[in-house]
């Protein structure tokens, strides 16, 4: 053997060193799985489906955690006030995290009609989350409103409400055109909250089973839209940050305002990182101007199985028709009691 | 003489040119699979009538000739669909009421194949264990599996497709649909009894050839073959805009339920 042979032997076992070192520091971080093409493999069926609420209860402060006592005991609760009864304390139902259902006021009140498991919110598809509130930070809670904010709001709620004159004075959602916690951002609906990421080499598609609406995500650059081109779903722009999907989205229309308030300046920011096996981390930072300042949320999703099946909502709404029809047989019915009086 | 013996040779000489060239090969994606991905659309007047046709008026006379029907050749092979006798007459009924009964004018999932000849774009990601093809008209999308195949589960608008490579070919075989989607404008349907198998290979960088047979014994006397170009959408940054149609037709779906003017 001469000493060039040597010399290259001793190089291949530092290199097999050091791959086998970074390999095993890789594992301790999470996941390491890959798509042919070399981005983070994030692909497959998930659940956004939590039991932690969108904002802390008032009665838990600045604690952002449950310690992994608390956990363990099944206790998720923070002492009342002295004095206050308590109520709809963290974590006792489902209701608190679902999409514009927010517990504003710090009640963190949930639907008690609803059985959780009939929905599939069981340990299965939900994933473990310690945190207090979705919102992350020692407030946990959505930052007050701005001016403007509070102009929109006051416009928001003197739009007339629903009413059963026609298909188009009933909610986005009754008429299968959004469903309010399909966003983005993506909130869990409280029910079927199950999503799809599928990966291919220039884009990535995010798709929430309700309604369905596939967003093709670019990770190349792509050129700006138009300023007067509004999107329900907004115009996204995606790229890899190490392990993250950063998803960057701007121009929304406005008609889906988050949190009832959000406005067509929304600036998203979501992340997606794989953390192992059987769970993703959604996070996602709002800026928007209705705000008096960004606020970021955090959502840890669990691996859920496939398939998903078609959700055709518009082509199945017998609803719309019943609810339009019963309208006008009352208004027939008190018509006629009128003309007998 | 001579000079169209050479203009023979001329001929015979670039047939055989045409004809020693290799069938196109299109790029690989990573795990070397042909890369049919991109943003696709039809360029052809087959969702007014698959079937040869000629020039015609709409249904809507004070839309002028916006509404009229253009003419076309058609995308099936022999031109002409071999109905049943017994049912062309839903055909018929099918295209006296196509103004409302229509499932395009309706906002509904056009179906398969029609969503894929329908004149929006539509754009394909290529996944390991998934193909999406994902529609710009009312946000329809289809979910192709690559393994795992499984029988539909239940009947669907756009069924359940499971396909495989063949060579330089994606092969999708889909079914379990309903009976509400049509072929076209022009009435022409089928039944839950549907079976498509489409083949969509890449013909040069920017056009795919694309096969589709049809079989439908309930409706269809034998199955039927309908084939087309699908062109890419090459302008710089194409996308597929999202289309929600439901808002442009819940007056044509519901306008009858609406509260009476005056009414109170």
């Amino acid at each position: 053997m001469t000493n060039r042979y040597r010399v290259s032997l001793a190089g291949l076992i530092a290199i097999v060193l050091l791959v086998s070192a970074d390999a095993s520091a890789q594992s301790k971080q999470g996941w390491t799985k890959k798509m042919p093409d070399g981005q983070p493999d994030i692909q497959g069926f998930w659940s956004s489906s939590t039991t932690t609420p969108l904002e802390r209860p008032a009665n838990c402060g600045t604690k952002e955690f449950w310690t992994e006592e608390e956990i363990a005991n099944n206790v998720r609760t923070c002492p009342a006030p002295a004095g206050a009864p308590q109520r709809g304390a963290a974590g006792q139902g489902g209701g608190g995290g679902r999409g514009g259902r927010a517990g504003r006021g710090g009640t963190g009140e949930v639907d008690p009609h609803y059985d959780l498991a009939q929905f599939g919110l069981n340990l299965r598809t939900t994933a473990v989350n310690n945190r207090t509130s979705l919102i992350i930070g020692p407030e946990g809670r959505i930052p007050a409103l701005s001016q403007v904010g509070e102009k929109r709001q006051t416009e928001l709620a003197a739009t007339p409400r629903t009413n059963f004159d026609s298909a188009e004075n009933r909610p986005l959602t009754e008429r299968c055109i959004i469903w309010t916690a399909q966003g983005p951002p993506l909130m869990s609906p409280g029910y079927n909250s199950n999503l799809q990421i599928v990966q291919g080499e220039d884009y990535v598609m995010i798709m929430p089973e309700m309604m369905q609406d596939a967003r093709l995500v670019p990770l190349k650059p792509r050129g700006k839209l138009p300023e007067n081109i509004r999107l329900w779903a907004g115009d996204s722009q995606g790229r890899w940050e190490g392990d993250t999907l950063v998803v960057e989205t701007i121009q929304f229309n406005g008609r889906n305002p988050f949190q009832r308030v959000g406005s067509d300046k929304m600036k998203l920011t979501e992340r997606f990182r794989r953390l192992d096996e059987k769970t993703l981390l959604y996070e996602f930072t709002i800026d928007d101007p209705v705000w008096t300042k960004p606020w970021t949320v955090q959502v840890p999703w669990a691996k859920s199985e496939g398939p998903m099946f078609e959700y055709a909502c518009h082509e199945g709404n017998n609803g719309m028709y019943n609810i339009l029809s019963g309208a006008r047989a009352a208004e027939k019915k008190a018509a006629e009691a009128a003309t007998q009086k | 003489m001579r000079s169209s013996i050479k203009a023979l040779l001329v001929v015979i000489i670039l047939t055989a040119e045409v004809s020693a060239q290799q069938p196109y090969r299109a790029p690989r994606t990573k795990d070397g699979k042909p890369n049919l991905s991109g943003i696709w659309q039809a360029i052809n007047e087959a969702n007014w009538d698959i079937e040869a046709h000629n020039a015609g008026s709409g249904t809507v006379l004070q839309l002028g000739a916006i509404n009229a029907v253009p003419p076309g050749l058609g995308i099936v092979e022999g031109g002409t669909l071999p109905y049943k006798p017994e049912a062309l007459a839903k055909k018929k009924e099918n295209f006296v009421n196509r103004g409302k009964g229509d499932p395009e004018a309706k906002c509904y999932r056009l179906g398969v194949p029609r969503s894929m000849y329908a004149p929006y774009p539509f754009q394909i990601l290529q996944s390991t264990d998934h193909i999406m093809i994902v529609f710009q008209f009312a946000n329809a999308l289809r979910t192709v599996n690559m393994n795992n195949h499984k029988p539909a589960p239940a009947e669907s608008w756009m069924g359940w497709s499971n396909g495989r490579w063949e060579g330089e070919t994606l092969v999708i075989e889909t079914t379990g649909f309903n009976d509400q989607t049509w072929f076209d404008r022009a009435g022409n349907y089928h039944s839950t009894a549907l079976k498509v198998v489409e083949r969509i290979t890449a013909r040069s960088a920017d056009t795919l050839n694309y096969e589709a047979t049809i079989e439908d014994p309930e409706v269809y006397a034998r199955p039927w073959k309908i084939s087309m170009p699908l062109y890419r959408r090459v302008e710089k940054d194409a996308r597929v805009l999202e289309f929600k149609c439901i808002e442009y037709t819940e007056e044509l779906i519901y306008g009858h339920l609406r509260k009476q003017q005056g009414t109170k």
